[in-house]
């Protein structure tokens, strides 16, 4: 019957699709057919270089700009503004976090003006931050700073609160109180919370970046491609894009790691479940 | 509602509460080691007039309740009667509001390290692995070894470096009795231990936590709504209804205890007074927050 030989091929598609070597080549199997119809396009003339360079020439701008080593300044700075604002803003949230997570008094001293600071998008200060900073390192730090800031507040405050209640009654009455039930249970039982916040800030943490770098720099990837664009060279604007997605990729994938190092008592990171 | 367990008394007529063949290697094992750390004896308890409300309504009225050094008592009751709040009582995680507390002839809270109670839910903190959990609370160089000793204790030597979360629910409880006994308490607080468990790891579990309080000697409290478990384990049944014991029966049995005539007796009759009395459905109190004395947590 047609039915049964269509679901045995669909099961045998199946088996393929989840085999290990395919799985791991199959995500990239999209990426490579859009750059493939992308490079045909370019080259049979359909797609203008002004809108859109052909994949091979951003490739080969890539090239020359990392042999010129512009790419690796641009990359340098880019990084270093994007970690130190990172380290402010995330440094400051996750200690204001603590402090209102854990004190009531904090609480209702701090929380409700940090809610209404937090309801401001940080872009809507670049007017008032450039007649406070100039056109200098600190604007584009505050900006990445203030941006990181309050996922990383909001995700450690909310881990603090939602501590199992069992598990902090049950260690007082074992004889834990002050800075060791903090630090075996409270703070571990916060942790889950505090990445989902440190992954969310990265990504925000690039997109204020690049913003911040658009505004006035003389170096960094986001005064590369402004750069560019003056000069209509799309090549060089692709290449600090493509910049950005692997950079925020990268994070990505540390910030991963670190649940992975974190969390690896969680169920949900057990190599596999046995009894 | 009531359950007691229909299913664990069908299963316990054919097995006694006393076959526990599995961890007895393990145990005996141990044994030697054991006895090197000399057991404290139990802990006389005394309560006297205790009464409890949450906001209007009363969970316990006027409870008397003396327990002598290293016996077992088991504390019965339906839902909702306060027996836990009793439990909770006696282990300082609530305040009473009237009545006092002693042990020893002391203030009950100038005992909290010889305390140590077992919830219905293990509580292991997932981020220790199971031998750090065991040592929650331990002092000192030997914490390690202790916690070891306690594990072995519990037949779960092998699963020491492993976390809480690849265990089942009975190794979780026993983990949780092993970091119960490791602080060799004098008095055990059992708040319905078993109760999530499965009928035949609760045969298991009972011949342990026996096994266990014949040889530490402490006096040991277990709240519970299966009957015939009380009646396997303890010295003394005490049935709580309307806020007040109700009912005081020894259990002149010989252990291990294995039914018979006079087990079923024994049950039948507990049994049969908790059936008399229509049960009025409560909810369960919620639990209070232990103040803590510098700061003011938020958690």
């Amino acid at each position: 019957m047609p039915q049964t030989s269509t679901s045995r091929s669909d099961a045998s598609i199946d088996r393929w699709v989840h085999r290990a070597s395919v799985q791991r080549v199959l995500p990239w199997l999209f990426p490579i057919v859009v750059l493939s119809i992308w490079q045909l396009a370019s080259q049979a003339g359909w797609l203008s270089t002004r809108v859109l360079p052909e994949p091979w020439a951003v490739l080969k701008a890539f090239w020359t700009l990392t042999l010129s080593g512009e790419i690796g300044k641009h990359v340098a700075t880019s990084t270093w503004r994007a970690l130190v604002g990172f380290g402010i803003g995330g440094g400051l949230g996750l200690l204001l976090g603590l402090l209102t997570g854990t004190f009531r008094a904090a609480e209702t001293l701090l929380d409700s003006t940090l809610q209404m600071i937090r309801n401001i998008p940080a872009l809507a200060l670049i007017p008032l931050v450039i007649l406070w900073f100039g056109i200098d390192e600190w604007a584009k730090l505050f900006l990445v700073a203030l941006g990181v800031f309050f996922p990383i507040y909001l995700n450690t405050f909310h881990g603090i609160r939602s501590v199992d209640k069992g598990l902090i009654e049950m260690a007082r009455s074992y004889g834990l109180s002050g800075w060791k039930l903090y630090t075996q249970v409270i703070l571990p039982g916060s942790v889950a919370s505090i990445l989902v916040g440190v992954r969310f800030s990265l990504g925000l943490m690039w997109v204020l970046l690049i913003v911040a770098e658009t505004i006035s720099a003389q170096a960094g990837i986001g005064y590369m491609t402004m750069n560019a664009r003056e000069f209509l060279q799309t090549d060089v604007v692709l290449v600090g894009i493509l910049l950005y997605a692997l950079l925020g990729k990268l994070a990505d994938v540390l910030a991963k790691g670190l649940e992975h190092w974190w969390l690896r008592w969680h169920p949900g990171y057990q190599p596999e479940a046995r009894t | 509602m009531n359950h007691f367990d229909l299913e664990l008394q069908a299963l316990a007529v054919h097995s006694p509460p006393a076959l526990i063949p599995r961890d007895a290697s393990a145990d005996r094992a141990a044994a030697p080691k054991a006895s090197s750390r000399r057991p404290r004896g139990g802990a006389a308890v005394d309560a006297r007039g205790l009464s409890k409300r949450y906001g209007v309504r009363g969970v316990l009225n006027d409870v008397d309740l003396t327990i002598a050094p290293g016996e077992f008592v088991a504390i019965v009751g339906r839902s909702g009667c306060g027996k836990s709040t009793l439990l909770r009582l006696l282990a300082g995680l609530e305040a009473v509001d009237t009545g006092q507390i002693t042990l020893d002839g002391d203030a009950r809270a100038r005992h909290q390290a010889d305390i140590r109670i077992m919830f219905q839910d293990a509580r292991l903190l997932p981020w220790k692995r199971v031998l750090d959990n065991v040592a929650l609370g331990l002092d000192g160089p030997d914490a390690q070894e202790r916690a070891r000793e306690a594990l072995s204790q519990v037949g779960l030597s092998d699963r020491a470096s492993d976390w809480p979360a690849v265990l089942s629910g009975g190794q979780r409880q026993r983990v949780a009795l092993a970091r119960a006994l490791v602080h060799t308490p004098r008095l055990l607080l059992l708040d319905e231990p078993l109760g999530a468990l499965d009928a035949l790891t609760r045969i298991e579990m009972h011949g342990l936590i026996e096994r266990l309080w014949q040889r530490h000697g402490f006096t040991a409290l277990l709240v519970t709504h299966d009957v015939t478990e009380a009646v396997a384990l303890a010295d003394r049944v005490v049935l709580i209804e309307d806020h007040r014991i109700a009912l005081d029966e020894r259990v002149p049995l010989a252990r291990p205890r294995a039914r018979g005539a006079a087990f079923d007796a024994i049950e039948d009759r507990v049994l049969q007074r908790v059936l008399s009395q229509p049960g009025e459905e409560t909810p369960a109190p919620a639990p209070g927050i232990v103040p803590l004395a510098a700061w003011r947590w938020a958690v």
